[in-house]
């Protein structure tokens, strides 16, 4: 019933330009070339765009199982939390908690307060998700981390509407590759250094980088990207980084306003278009990693 | 904590953690929302990017360093170069992980 609703879909902001970047950034390399609609996302091209997240999961999801076995956390709670919060910074945040014999009340307080920015995330993909029953949403919501947010939204410049197969997929593969780093760091516990030592904690930087290489073809990007980062990094150098990633998207945002979006150079009559991709069912969930590095813990490093 | 009580705080962590994500999708989802919201919430993604990505390669310590003994600095301007030319994340992801691994060996790290 729901699914009949009427409700017209988001006002299409999204022009042939902001396809062609992204036509542009996926024209090569691993990946294809996104076709006008929501057929062109099919649940195994979100498999695919998880890819980037895994590589970065893995090593810092499995920093964390380590982190966790060596200061006693059981390895049920290991990988529970990463079944059930999934949200990096958050859980390496709660190993040290629990390292230090923090109370329930520190732990939770502290993990809310530090997945707040995931609000942020959850409002601005909320336009482009393509029509779903609730049951739907409430399970896509489980696994919005910075990453999965960020390549979904990516994935959204070139079609304008999400197909659930889609983001499901990609979201459970980043989970899937969460936990299972988490269990095998766990498991390993004690009989490896700081697996993160040879720098793989560096590829969800890399990948952010990437991404911002990609994105950031336009001025307003460029200011955008100048500004939150700028105004981040004050913030995190007086170490409130978790605020700072949110006062910075904010800040960095309006003051994008002020500059004309890509598809106003170009044609800003381009109505929304809307993805008739057919829903997929029956997709696999998963847990909801996310790397996090804004809110650092005291390890600095942040998984999903 | 014991085991119980653990258990409980980590029900509860998922559930502060899940209301964030959750309300403002089964809030938003399918409303339309007027065009300079909507013009708004585009920007997050380049925000957000930025907002982790600058401060990590700046300031990995938390101080700003912008210097040759900046590993994270000096691994980033090939990682851009290569993701320019490329435009392939998987290529700049192995490039930029395997250029911190040299050169964290290299410097004994």
């Amino acid at each position: 019933m729901r699914e009949q609703s009427t409700t017209a879909r988001p006002p299409a902001e999204r022009s042939p330009a902001q396809e062609g970047i992204c036509q542009e950034a996926d024209g090569r390399g691993d990946r294809e070339t996104p076709g006008a609609g929501g057929a062109a996302l099919p649940p195994s091209r979100g498999v695919r765009e998880a890819l980037p997240i895994v590589l970065g999961y893995l090593p810092i999801g499995f920093a964390y199982g380590v982190l966790g076995a060596a200061v006693g956390v059981p390895l049920w709670a290991i990988v529970g939390m990463s079944v059930v919060v999934y949200a990096g910074s958050a859980q390496f945040l709660a190993v040290g908690l629990l390292d230090q014999g923090a109370s329930a009340l520190t732990l939770v307080t502290t993990t809310f307060l530090v997945n707040l920015r995931h609000t942020l995330y959850a409002t601005a993909i909320a336009p482009y998700l393509e029509s779903m029953g609730r049951g739907r949403l409430a399970w896509v919501a489980a696994e919005v981390t910075d990453e999965s947010f960020v390549m979904n939204m990516r994935a959204a410049r070139g079609t304008r509407s999400l197909p659930f197969g889609f983001t499901a997929s990609l979201n459970a593969t980043a989970q899937l590759s969460w936990i299972t780093a988490s269990l095998l760091g766990g498991l390993v516990g004690g009989f490896v250094g700081d697996p993160l030592r040879f720098g793989l904690d560096y590829a969800l930087i890399a990948m952010f980088v990437a991404l911002l290489a990609l994105q950031t073809d336009h001025l307003r990007e460029v200011v955008i990207g100048l500004v939150a980062g700028l105004v981040s990094l004050a913030f995190w150098t007086q170490g409130h980084s978790t605020v700072g990633v949110i006062v910075a998207t904010l800040a960095a945002s309006g003051v994008g306003l002020f500059f004309p979006a890509a598809e106003e150079d170009s044609d800003a009559g381009t109505g929304p278009k809307e993805a008739k991709g057919p829903p997929v069912e029956g997709l696999p969930r998963v847990g909801e990693p996310e790397a996090t590095w804004g809110t650092t813990g005291a390890t600095g490093q942040d998984g999903p | 904590m014991d085991g119980v009580n653990l258990f409980l705080a980590i029900l509860a962590m998922g559930a502060v953690t899940y209301l964030p994500r959750a309300l403002p999708l089964l809030a938003l989802a399918d409303r339309v929302m007027p065009p300079k919201l909507l013009r708004f919430l585009q920007g997050f993604p380049v925000a957000v990017l930025a907002a982790f990505a600058m401060p990590l390669v700046l300031a990995p310590e938390g101080s700003l360093e912008i210097s040759a003994g900046n590993l994270a600095l000096l691994v980033t301007i090939p990682t851009l170069l290569v993701a320019r030319m490329t435009r392939s994340i998987i290529a700049t992801v192995i490039f930029g992980s395997v250029l911190m691994a040299v050169f964290r060996l290299l410097g004994g790290g």
